[in-house]
């Protein structure tokens, strides 16, 4: 199924409707994929995630998102309970001082039961591996917690897709990583189709496609490895590639006789493979 | 600093005090203060002294922490007290000594004593409340309390919301006031020496940035509401339910039982300059 449909979307915040952020894009997302947006600071990636879960609605043309508009009023509440979103800064999405508490908030917001709200708290604090942590405050976690604690936020309100709007950008590796770990289970355990706004590529090649937007619009759009393989494309978008591709293709340059590699497993046996074979 | 002000004075424990209900620890802290003001002889408020113990060990809570509260508004009693020491007027004085406006009797030694207990017990009493009741029940508390106010119109959802948020970002406001201190200090800015002028106006580029920053956190704090489909009180439910139960019950009793001993003591054993007169 069609998670979600974007129709020559164009989007700008002036009144006066001039310098599109979002430049005529179309776009189509399953539902259960795991797409990467990439894309440099102003690229237009972060206004495309708000897009989707109905925080801004479109200049012109149409989201949807499973078949509902997101400029119909009445739907903006049925699209941001099946479109959740995890923001940057995980310190300016937790509303409550217990971590149980922040959890309960959308559950809350919607009207679900007490009694269920209580499940749901224990089916999202499982999901992120975050459950001793429970009655703790917020304050006192790390940045790789927190997050996991607002995608726990977003999980209890049980969405089908989640926007995850540069969501470890400002995390330390560890804490990048675990937020990662955590969004791949649940992209393959929970079936959430997961959408990863990021400029991290590392993270890119985790996904099962990967789109780049420059200036606005959609320039380069498929599988990761596809991407990283057209080295020169991207770097006039101002993108690198990952740091084992990168590696990869200097060795290349260099006369090593490598296969292509994008992560550092893959770089490892490539390079063994090309010394057993010399 | 801030941080232990509002935060430092929880003390966690499994008390009888501290599973009670936070509407009813409120309700009853404030019957505990109208006690303190009935109360018009020492008798009176050697009753709410005896009733303060009881509270506090039945709270857990070391009494250490309980006279440290004292402790930040002591300078106000202290001056309270010097006030009503010279100040004080009333009729029948034993005068111990005069000088203008100024005078010293008897009476105001025993009034000066009188007020300084009662500010005492206030100060510790209310202290119990917040040493054994963690910010957010508080907040659901006031929010439970004032719900009969909706009938006026009276936003209590969204007040209780402002609450809730402004307490946790409290200490995310104080980190970012830490840092932007640091990264100044770092500029060559000086916030330790000059008079108090001087370091008040030093205080300038740390207020501004954090104000900024503040205004934008808020904004994406709206999106990321908005974005978990916050919509106001309405159509809203609650996960945390407040239960009163037989502790609420029994600690009303008491309370109770403090109010009417105060009421009968001063009325079988006269006002608090007595003691004075039986010496005099």
């Amino acid at each position: 199924m069609e998670a979600v449909r974007f129709d020559n979307v164009k989007f700008s915040y002036r009144d006066d409707g001039s310098g599109f952020a979002v430049n005529g894009v179309s776009l189509s997302i399953e539902e259960g994929q795991f797409v990467a947006i990439l894309g440099r600071n102003g690229s237009g990636k972060s206004t495309l995630a708000k897009l989707i879960n109905a925080l801004i609605v479109p200049t012109s043309g149409t989201v949807s998102v499973f078949g509902m508009d997101t400029a119909d009023d009445k739907k903006t509440f049925e699209i941001r309970k099946s479109a959740g979103m995890v923001f940057q800064n995980p310190d300016n999405q937790t509303v409550a001082s217990i971590v149980e508490d922040d959890v309960a908030f959308g559950p809350e917001n919607i009207g679900v039961p007490r009694e269920e709200i209580g499940k749901r708290i224990d089916f999202a604090l499982d999901a992120v591996g975050m459950q001793e942590f429970r009655h703790s405050t917020p304050a006192k976690l790390s940045g790789g917690q927190k997050q996991r604690i607002a995608i726990a936020g977003v999980l209890a309100l049980m969405p089908k897709i989640m926007i995850l709007d540069e969501s470890t950008a400002m995390l330390d590796p560890k804490g990048r990583r675990e937020v990662m770990a955590v969004i791949k289970k649940l992209n393959r355990e929970q079936g959430i189709t997961v959408i990863l706004i990021t400029h991290f590529m590392d993270e890119a090649l985790q996904a099962d496609r990967a789109i780049v937007m420059h200036r606005g619009e959609v320039v380069m759009d498929g599988a990761p490895e596809e991407i990283f393989s057209r080295s020169d494309e991207l770097e006039m978008y101002n993108l690198t590639l990952p740091r084992a591709a990168y590696i990869c293709k200097k060795l290349q340059a260099a006369g090593m006789p490598v296969a292509n590699a994008f992560t550092a497993e893959e770089l490892a046996e490539a390079i063994c493979a090309s010394l057993q074979k010399g | 600093m801030l941080n232990d002000v509002i935060f430092g004075q929880y003390y966690p424990q499994k008390s009888f005090v501290h599973r009670m209900d936070p509407r009813a620890k409120i309700v009853l802290m404030i019957a505990y203060i109208v006690a303190i003001f009935l109360a018009n002889n020492f008798y009176g408020l050697a009753a709410v002294v005896l009733f303060l113990i009881v509270a506090v060990l039945f709270s857990r809570v070391p009494f250490g922490s309980v006279l440290r509260s004292v402790k930040m508004i002591l300078f106000l009693i202290v001056f309270t007290a010097i006030l009503n020491l010279f100040f004080y007027s009333t009729e029948n004085v034993h005068l111990i000594w005069q000088w203008g406006i100024l005078s010293l009797s008897w009476e105001s030694v025993i009034n000066m004593i009188f007020l300084a207990l009662r500010l005492f017990l206030l100060v510790m009493g209310t202290s119990i409340l917040t040493l054994t009741t963690a910010p957010v029940e508080l907040t659901d508390g006031i929010e439970s309390l004032l719900k009969p106010l909706k009938y006026i119109k009276f936003p209590v959802h969204e007040l209780a919301l402002i609450m809730s948020i402004a307490l946790r970002f409290i200490p995310t406001l104080m980190d970012e006031t830490n840092r932007i201190i640091a990264a100044q200090k770092a500029r060559g800015a000086d916030f330790e020496t000059g008079g108090l002028f001087k370091r008040a106006k030093a205080m300038i580029p740390v207020l501004i940035p954090l104000l900024v920053s503040a205004f934008r956190r808020a904004e994406e704090l709206g999106d990321a509401m908005d974005a978990r489909c916050y919509s106001g009180a309405k159509g809203r439910t609650k996960y945390k339910k407040l239960t009163f139960t037989w502790r609420d019950l029994a600690a009303t009793f008491v309370v109770a039982a403090l109010i009417t001993g105060v009421v009968l003591l001063n009325i079988y054993l006269g006002g608090k300059f007595d003691i004075l007169y039986y010496f005099l």
